[in-house]
């Protein structure tokens, strides 16, 4: 069946199978591959991308689910030359080893600091329950989002 | 993972839900999704249609006239754990919206999905039984009420009938409520989840209704519990302990044969039924700590 969404400001119009997931839509078809499958269970957060701007698992929502709704990936929210924020300060602040984590616990951090534009430790880490990262014991994460919550301030 | 395929339809409103639900067979209700995909993914759960109900409006939101609150059945749990007025006027719920599954979950899960939904280990249906909480269903015969001691009836088991909406759910204010939860360390479900919702007169409880959650093959209320409780002064911190711990506690009742617990590779009937009286004991301090 026909789905139109809006990934990255950009509308499209998809043939899909109903049981399509989110994610597939958007690796397979769309070819943003930088969208993660993690444990494909809800748990770990690696396929996180903003709905409407409010983080969402896509791995938990089928592509019909986003008639007319807009999705934000981690492609759409800076460039190589132009880094979002949050981007910036996890490579600053070596909010990653080995990466994969990191596009979901991105999204989700930025919809943290929406809510939350000045959070507390507790807060962020509140924030994340939803991604897992298997290498860095969270605390550069949480180091990065409280970075990139004050430049976000700043701006 | 993926799901066998289905056939999916989305309903306009309540009533074209309904009659979707009549025109097809073996459909199911997909609302934020977050039971039923899962289950769907892992052909737990193998619908032949799949009726979306994510885009019906006036099912979301959070009414209040000063005596009972109404919850829209699409409300998110982020919704209402950031609800003020929740943390309020019923804070069990908005406690449990709060500790349920994580951020992405709680912003597309809803409220009627899960309770709709029948998870022994989940979070709302011992504070929908403290609360008394009444559902409010549609179907093709009308619209019915059911309370919560009727709707929660086994093991992924409620009283929504097949060609059923549940649209909303809604009970009295209760400021002095409380839920305190025993969380499963990977899967975040309640290993033990304890709902208390007490009446104070002054400083006196007047009556209680307790309500547990991951003991059982489905959420039940503590009658001897509640009953012990109601006429303990506040402050009395000796009557309260006795009180939880009486002959009518999960773990005397698991003694003595009168409820069956469910053991696991984490948690063992017995020490499952030790952890609800003691997560109880919390519930009733915290609900009974000033505003």
């Amino acid at each position: 069946m026909n789905v139109t969404l809006r990934v990255n400001g950009v509308d499209h119009a998809l043939d899909v199978e109903p049981r399509l997931l989110l994610v597939q839509a958007l690796r397979e078809q769309l070819d943003l591959t930088g969208t993660h499958v993690g444990c494909d269970t809800s748990s770990c957060g690696a396929c996180t991308v903003l709905l409407d701007g409010v983080s969402v698992k896509s791995c938990t929502m089928f592509a019909v689910q986003a008639e007319g709704r807009s999705v934000t990936t981690i492609e759409g929210i800076g460039s190589r030359e132009d880094l979002h924020p949050m981007q910036e300060a996890f490579w600053t602040q070596h909010g990653l080893q080995c990466g994969f984590c990191t596009p979901g616990m991105i999204m989700s951090a930025i919809d943290l600091i929406a809510r939350h534009p000045d959070p507390s430790e507790e807060e962020i880490r509140y924030g994340i329950e939803g991604n897992i990262c298997r290498c860095t014991g969270y605390e550069n994460i949480v180091k990065a989002v409280t970075v990139a919550a004050a430049a976000v301030r700043r701006a | 993972m993926i799901p066998v395929a289905f056939t999916y339809v989305r309903a306009r409103d309540v009533a074209d839900a309904v009659r979707l639900l009549g025109e097809h067979d073996d459909a199911k209700l997909l609302a934020g999704g977050h039971s039923l995909i899962p289950m769907m993914k892992l052909r737990l759960a193998a619908p032949a249609t799949i009726v979306d109900i994510g885009s019906v409006p006036g099912l979301t939101g959070i009414s209040h006239d000063g005596k009972r609150i109404a919850l829209g059945a699409l409300t998110t749990h982020a919704n209402l754990a950031a609800s003020r007025e929740l943390a309020i006027y019923a804070p069990v719920l908005a406690q449990a919206a709060n500790v349920l599954g994580d951020p992405q979950v709680r912003n597309r899960g809803t409220v009627g999905g899960a309770c709709a939904h029948g998870d022994p280990s989940a979070d709302y249906p011992a504070v929908m039984l403290a609360l008394d909480a009444a559902f409010t269903l549609t179907g093709d015969g009308g619209t019915r009420d059911v309370g919560a001691d009727e709707f929660f009836t086994g093991m992924f088991e409620t009283a929504l009938g097949p060609c059923e909406v549940l649209t909303e759910i809604a009970f009295a204010t209760a400021p002095h409520s409380a839920y305190a939860k025993f969380p499963h360390p990977a899967s975040g479900y309640a290993v033990v989840g304890a709902a208390v919702n007490l009446k104070l007169n002054g400083d006196r409880i007047a009556s209680a209704r307790v309500a547990f959650t991951g003991v059982g093959d489905a959420a039940f209320r503590a009658q001897g519990v509640e009953a012990a409780l109601a006429g303990i002064a506040r402050g009395d911190t000796a009557a309260l302990d006795a009180a939880c711990r009486n002959a009518a506690a999960p773990s005397t009742l698991l003694r003595a044969g009168s409820i069956e617990a469910r053991g696991d590779t984490f948690a063992s009937a017995e020490y499952r039924a030790a952890m609800a009286d003691v997560f109880l004991r919390r519930a009733v301090a915290s609900a009974l700590q000033p505003a």
